[in-house]
């Protein structure tokens, strides 16, 4: 099995108290320059190759592509240390992870980038006399707004982008019963319910389209690699929900990987395909006893679990054959635990799956207080168990008292704010961004682009993902002392 | 929301229920778990941000992605 290239984008909410007029996009762009430390506030971001306007079905729609001046590029973007991207998306603060291999490291920079936005939080209060910022990873209003949690997988090209689609559709419909992060009543004019397990179900409206704003599709088709075009799509995943606990985004993550590696090898032949995938995802969400069947294209009557079982027998026979490595094992010891729960007493699951943890708190509430789903405290509690405060943050408060598990040592997050994972053209631009941080004029996550003196811009591609790692370039960064040094002997 | 909904709901949102034996450990397990609920509980009092109606009322985001 070859290391798949994987990482995640986390849009954030944010919530002002005392005010006054409110302008989202002016206090996304206050939090991101507050950042506490990045390796150069003057970096800009390389938007060259960046097209969103590509669908993967093989056409370009009209729009206008974003290409902000440099002054305003270096207020929405900031190029982290770790490799990772802190920027102002639309009105919302959004991080992403620098790309990774190891599921576990995901992890550890999705945590990160939790603690460096939360450090932005503080440094935009010092500076903002009585107004007080809260910052929530989470994914709705609650009032039909909603901002998204994008999965980004690298797959091959040479696999039709339908192949991915047809088979990780029903596997997406039926994920959330163990990635759902929980929420309190329904919008977008989705049937009612006093909880469900997923914060984004409501919004999806097709089945696959290249919208992320509105119209939200299941499957998202934005052809945008970041990397060779020729060899690489990368799978632009909008379906999923923010997770709180490390245990659900590891085994989000780590399934959804795996599935993905099934369907590239041709593993999946027979889907199990849903007679309405767009009406299943709102009635999975809402099924909290996991019993209702969901109707196939062919007549048969499927639960949730009985789909993702499905998806786990194919697993088990890839594995065997193909072999797994330690991690991919762990996942799938832990899929197959997790789904066998669902089926006979989820609420054993209240330490790991957010969903379950989040209702079995609510539930706990709402019997001491005698009061009923449709409290304000209730939508408050939904609401604060993503608040990134430390010592606000419901989320944060039962990991505090040991009510939830862990998956990485806090240690290892510590690390993954500044240094970069080592198995990845991450680990390049991490490092040139840190040894070199005045010479580097631009980077993306395909490009580093130098300042070579007298106005010349050295432009060096990171078109493989999987090159640039520690093994291929550690001890050339390690001897280079210059800029100079260091591009003589990439060409060389 | 139907009767059966709210009951189906509150069936799936209690751990203790599904666990319940007269076997002394468990019994002496449930009471530290049932202390240690009172005690998150009132830690989330704590933190509850006051006036939840207004903040969640006032909590609007413009959407993104």
């Amino acid at each position: 099995m070859t290391p798949r290239i994987l990482g995640t984008e986390t849009e954030f909410g944010v919530a002002v108290k005392d005010a006054g007029v409110q302008d989202p996009v002016s206090n996304a762009i206050l939090l991101v320059n507050s950042v506490a430390a990045v390796p150069s506030r003057t970096t800009l971001w390389d938007y060259e190759n960046e097209n969103p306007l590509v669908d993967a079905r093989g056409f370009e729609v009209e729009g206008e592509k974003e290409r902000p001046a440099p002054d305003y590029n270096r207020l929405l973007n900031k190029l982290l240390g770790n490799g990772g991207r802190l920027y102002v998306d639309g009105a919302h603060p959004e991080y992403a992870t620098p790309e990774c291999t190891r599921i576990a490291d995901v992890v550890r920079y999705e945590k990160a980038g939790e603690r460096i936005v939360e450090a932005c939080r503080m440094g935009a209060d010092r500076t903002s006399g009585d107004r007080r910022f809260v910052i929530y990873k989470n994914n709705t209003d609650g009032k039909g707004n909603s901002y998204g949690y994008h999965e980004n997988y690298l797959v091959s090209r040479s696999v039709p982008f339908m192949r991915f689609a047809t088979h990780l559709t029903p596997f997406f419909v039926t994920r959330q019963i163990f990635a759902g992060a929980g929420k309190v009543g329904a919008e977008n004019r989705a049937d009612s319910a006093p909880y469900q397990m997923s914060q984004r179900a409501d919004f999806f409206e097709v089945l696959v389209d290249l919208n992320t704003m509105v119209k939200r599709p299941i499957i998202n088709t934005r052809d945008e690699p970041h990397a060779d075009p020729a060899k690489y799509r990368r799978l632009h995943v909008i379906v999923g929900d923010a997770n709180m606990s490390e245990v659900t985004t590891y085994l989000k993550l780590g399934v959804t990987a795996l599935v993905v590696s099934m369907i590239e090898e041709g593993y999946m032949v027979k889907e199990p395909k849903l007679a309405d995938a767009v009406r299943s995802i709102k009635d999975v969400s809402r099924d909290l006893t996991l019993k209702q069947p969901i109707a196939l294209d062919d007549g048969r009557q499927w639960t949730a679990v009985q789909v993702q079982e499905y998806y786990l027998e194919t697993a088990h026979r890839y594995c065997a054959e193909r072999g797994a490595d330690p991690e991919t094992k762990d996942i799938l010891a832990r899929w197959e635990r997790v789904l066998r729960l669902l089926a006979s007493d989820p609420s054993q699951l209240s330490r790991e799956i957010d969903w379950v943890i989040k209702q079995d708190l609510l539930q706990s509430y709402i019997d001491r207080k005698g009061c009923d789903w449709d409290d304000p405290r209730v939508a408050m509690m939904d609401l604060q168990y993503h608040d990134l405060r430390p010592e606000k943050g419901l989320f944060a408060t039962l990991d505090k008292g040991g009510y939830v598990d862990r998956l990485v040592d806090p240690n290892t997050i510590d690390e993954a704010l500044t240094a970069p994972p080592t198995d990845t053209r991450a680990y390049f631009r991490g490092r040139c961004l840190q040894k070199f941080p005045d010479r580097v004029y631009a980077a993306s996550w395909a490009s580093i682009l130098f300042d070579v003196g007298q106005a010349v811009v050295k432009r060096i591609p990171l078109n493989e993902p999987a090159r640039g790692t520690k093994a291929l370039v550690g001890a050339l960064l390690d001897e280079s002392d210059t800029v100079e040094a260091l591009v003589s002997r990439l060409s060389a | 929301m139907s009767q059966e909904k709210k009951r189906d709901l509150k069936k799936v949102g209690r751990r203790d229920e599904a666990s319940a034996s007269p076997n002394p450990e468990t019994v002496e397990k449930g009471k530290k778990m049932k202390e240690n609920i009172d005690k998150l509980l009132d830690e989330i009092d704590e933190v509850l941000e006051e006036n939840a109606e207004e903040f969640v009322k006032n909590y609007v985001q413009k959407g993104g992605e």
